[in-house]
């Protein structure tokens, strides 16, 4: 047995990890029940099983085949965002979608439906997979995609390990001509404001993201950051400055104060400007500090994301930041954007049509909890839901009130496949 | 775009201007790591020889996604018995020179098995032993005759000195390391150079129980870019991680005494 967490680090308990290292090779489970783990980057408890087993799939690592006319790359599951890229860049492709982090795996990304900056143009993670294959806790091995066993493959992304290990995947990529991006960074003042940006930049702007200042009490205020590819070749190289946060401080450097101070200084520093940037530091600014989520201390940290169906949109999410900022709690990175008007192909996928909001909070405990039954009663009224994949803590109805094909992804559930999730959420 | 070959010994030699790298137990997790290394810097001619055909196909598959310029030979034989490694390098060695040999293979035996039955405990110090140095001494002889080659061999810091807990292993291992000796001497007036690695527990397959136990582990990555590093540089020995180098310096001058009372 070994202690293993995830990436909010609040649970640090004892699993049976079992490594996976053929593709090819049946799970054996032993009758344990158990889910699939791969770098452990989800926030919450999605792929944490306590007492139960893991199966790690970060050794599953290889390149199976890579079409550089085509763009099709077929992978194993625990194959890293950041390796994809690597390869294929120079080459003229690139993932059409990646989250705020690029070191994940592909099988996480899949079974999570992850979503980028880009959502309103390219979707989510699942809309550019061509087939997977699942090994089940039956020892079978099943291949499903948009163009086989599509109920299968539905119910597979974004569904949270449970109906099978992911083993591999055939991902078709984009071409790209520069890794360079042309970014526009504009200040905000109202919420109204927000939306009219964001609004403004869906035609012709391929990456829209905002920081809200999570502390202001009176006005929302934020920068609106948006960004298209530099049609021109430049060069690839970008030097990144990399560091780390070295050790885990006895308590939280996140408090009051820095938080007050922080924001403050981050909207203040941040003018109306035009300038070039890598697509890496544009899109995974946090990549360049391994261990961030120490500065949670011993404690860790919850992140709340929510999604706002539009129509309710701007009074949920005016009385989401009033209740926050009121509680004085919060982070340094708040991120605010509207997703594209488009469904996601997975049962359980968390985009949808609507605005989304996402922080993190260091966990004080129930004061922390009280915070979030406030929130999650405005984002059930809206009409809203939560991102599984963040979570640690949601109650169950507001998952079942967010997830209306809950039940239809219940019938393709492995038996076999049970996390902490799992069982907070879906009883098993 | 170059394929993936499957090797037979009758196979007709190739001629390339590519650095010509072999690896002896290629389905090692450390090995497979330096070959994506060796693939990622430059167009190779890499042949892989293992056991497990399926295995060998799959790592082969990688790295030809990795470098698709390259030339990736699956060779699956066995390579314990004197003769399978005598034709095996033998084979090789008629396809034309070899500029690098990595000798990966090896198994952690089980140290109480080994104690009750005397054919696991052979079969240990044959694996991590005697095949190792036997192919090395066949591959460092067919080099001797051009002048030209490295061999690199995995050791273990297990065989600097002999513990209750796992000297099976750590003799078969000590074996390597005092083989090595012998050779870089015997090389010394020549280009024909003999590397040692000596690294520490590492995160493979093979310590999965040490990883279950929760002991703490070198990170396979690390030690395949140590690896390839002290072949660049062409050193007679390297520890990986580096710090095993002091740890082990500590532990062979423990007195006698002390160390029996510990229980390691």
């Amino acid at each position: 047995m070994v202690a293993v967490s995830s990436w909010g680090s609040m649970l640090r308990e004892e699993h049976d990890v079992h490594m996976l290292t053929n593709r090819d090779t049946p799970l054996f489970s032993n009758d344990q029940l158990g889910i699939a783990y791969g770098l452990g980057k989800s926030y919450g408890d999605v792929c944490l099983n306590p007492g139960g087993v893991l199966w790690n799939t970060t050794r599953l690592d290889r390149f199976i085949q890579f079409d550089a006319v085509t763009g099709v790359l077929a992978c194993e599951a625990g194959v890293l965002l950041s390796d994809i890229q690597r390869l294929t860049m120079p080459s003229g492709w690139m993932l059409p979608v990646t989250p705020g982090t690029q070191l994940i795996t592909v099988g996480g990304a899949i079974a999570n439906d992850v979503h980028g900056k880009n959502h309103h143009v390219y979707g989510s993670f699942g809309d550019h997979v061509t087939q997977l294959s699942l090994a089940r806790s039956d020892g079978t091995l099943m291949q499903c995609g948009p163009h086989g066993q599509t109920d299968w493959f539905s119910a597979t992304v974004g569904g949270l390990g449970l109906t099978g290990v992911i083993t591999q995947a055939e991902i078709q990529l984009r071409r790209f001509a520069s890794p360079w991006l042309n970014t526009e960074t504009i200040p905000y003042h109202s919420l109204q404001e927000f939306f009219d940006l964001a609004d403004a930049s869906e035609e012709g702007w391929e990456h829209t993201v905002s920081w809200v200042d999570c502390t202001g009490k009176k006005n929302v205020r934020g920068i609106f950051m948006r960004a298209n590819p530099v049609t021109e070749p430049m060069s690839n190289d970008c030097s990144a400055r990399s560091g780390s946060m070295p050790f885990m401080p006895p308590v939280s450097l996140v408090n009051r104060f820095s938080l007050k101070l922080f924001n403050t200084v981050y909207f203040n520093r941040h003018k109306l400007s035009e300038r070039i940037m890598h697509h890496d530091r544009f899109s995974y600014p946090l990549d360049s500090v391994s261990h961030w989520n120490r500065i949670y201390g011993p404690k860790g940290f919850y992140q709340y994301q929510c999604v706002i169906p539009r129509e309710s949109g701007y009074d949920a999410v005016a009385s989401l930041l009033n209740e926050i900022a009121k509680s004085g709690q919060g982070s340094f990175l708040t991120v605010l954007k509207t997703f594209g008007n488009r469904e996601s192909i997975g049962m359980l996928s968390f985009p949808r049509p609507g605005v989304t909001l996402a922080l993190d909070f260091p966990n004080q405990g129930e004061k922390t909890l009280a915070l979030f039954a406030k929130l999650d009663d405005i984002v059930q009224a809206a009409g809203g839901r939560l991102y599984a994949a963040k979570d640690a803590r949601m109650p169950r109805d507001l998952f079942e009130a967010g997830y209306p094909q809950l039940n239809t992804f219940n019938q393709y559930r492995d038996p076999g496949m049970s996390s902490a999730l799992s069982r907070r959420l879906l009883g098993s | 775009m170059e394929e993936i070959v499957e090797e037979t010994m009758e196979e007709t030699v190739v001629e390339t201007t590519k650095k010509r790298i072999v690896i002896i137990g290629a389905t090692s997790r450390i090995a497979e790591h330096c070959a994506r290394l060796w693939v990622r810097d430059e167009a190779i001619d890499l042949t892989l020889v293992g056991r497990n055909e399926a295995k060998l196909q799959q790592i082969a598959s990688d790295l030809h996604v990795r470098n698709s310029e390259s030339i990736i030979r699956v060779l699956a034989t066995r390579f314990i018995d004197p003769m399978d490694i005598q034709h095996l390098v033998e084979g090789i060695m008629t396809q034309g020179a070899v500029d690098l040999v990595l000798i990966a293979h090896g198994i952690l035996p089980d140290q109480q098995a080994c104690q009750q039955q005397l054919v696991d405990n052979y079969e240990a110090l044959v694996i991590n032993g005697v095949s190792p140095v036997m192919c090395a001494e066949a591959f460092v002889t067919e080099m001797e005759k051009v002048n030209h080659g490295t061999v690199a061999i995995i050791g273990s810091v297990a065989g600097d000195r002999g513990r209750k807990t796992n000297y099976v292993y750590g003799a078969a291992k000590g074996l390597v390391n005092r083989y090595v000796q012998g050779l870089q001497h015997r090389l010394a007036k020549t280009e024909v150079k003999v590397v040692l690695v000596k690294p520490g527990p590492t995160d493979t397959p093979m310590t999965a129980e040490y990883k279950a136990n929760g002991m703490p582990l070198a990170c396979v990555k690390g030690v395949a870019q140590d690896i390839v590093d002290a072949i660049e540089k062409k050193k007679f020995m390297v520890y990986t991680p580096i710090k095993w180098r002091l740890i082990m310096k500590v532990f062979c001058n423990l007195p006698r005494f002390i160390l029996h009372k510990l229980e390691v």
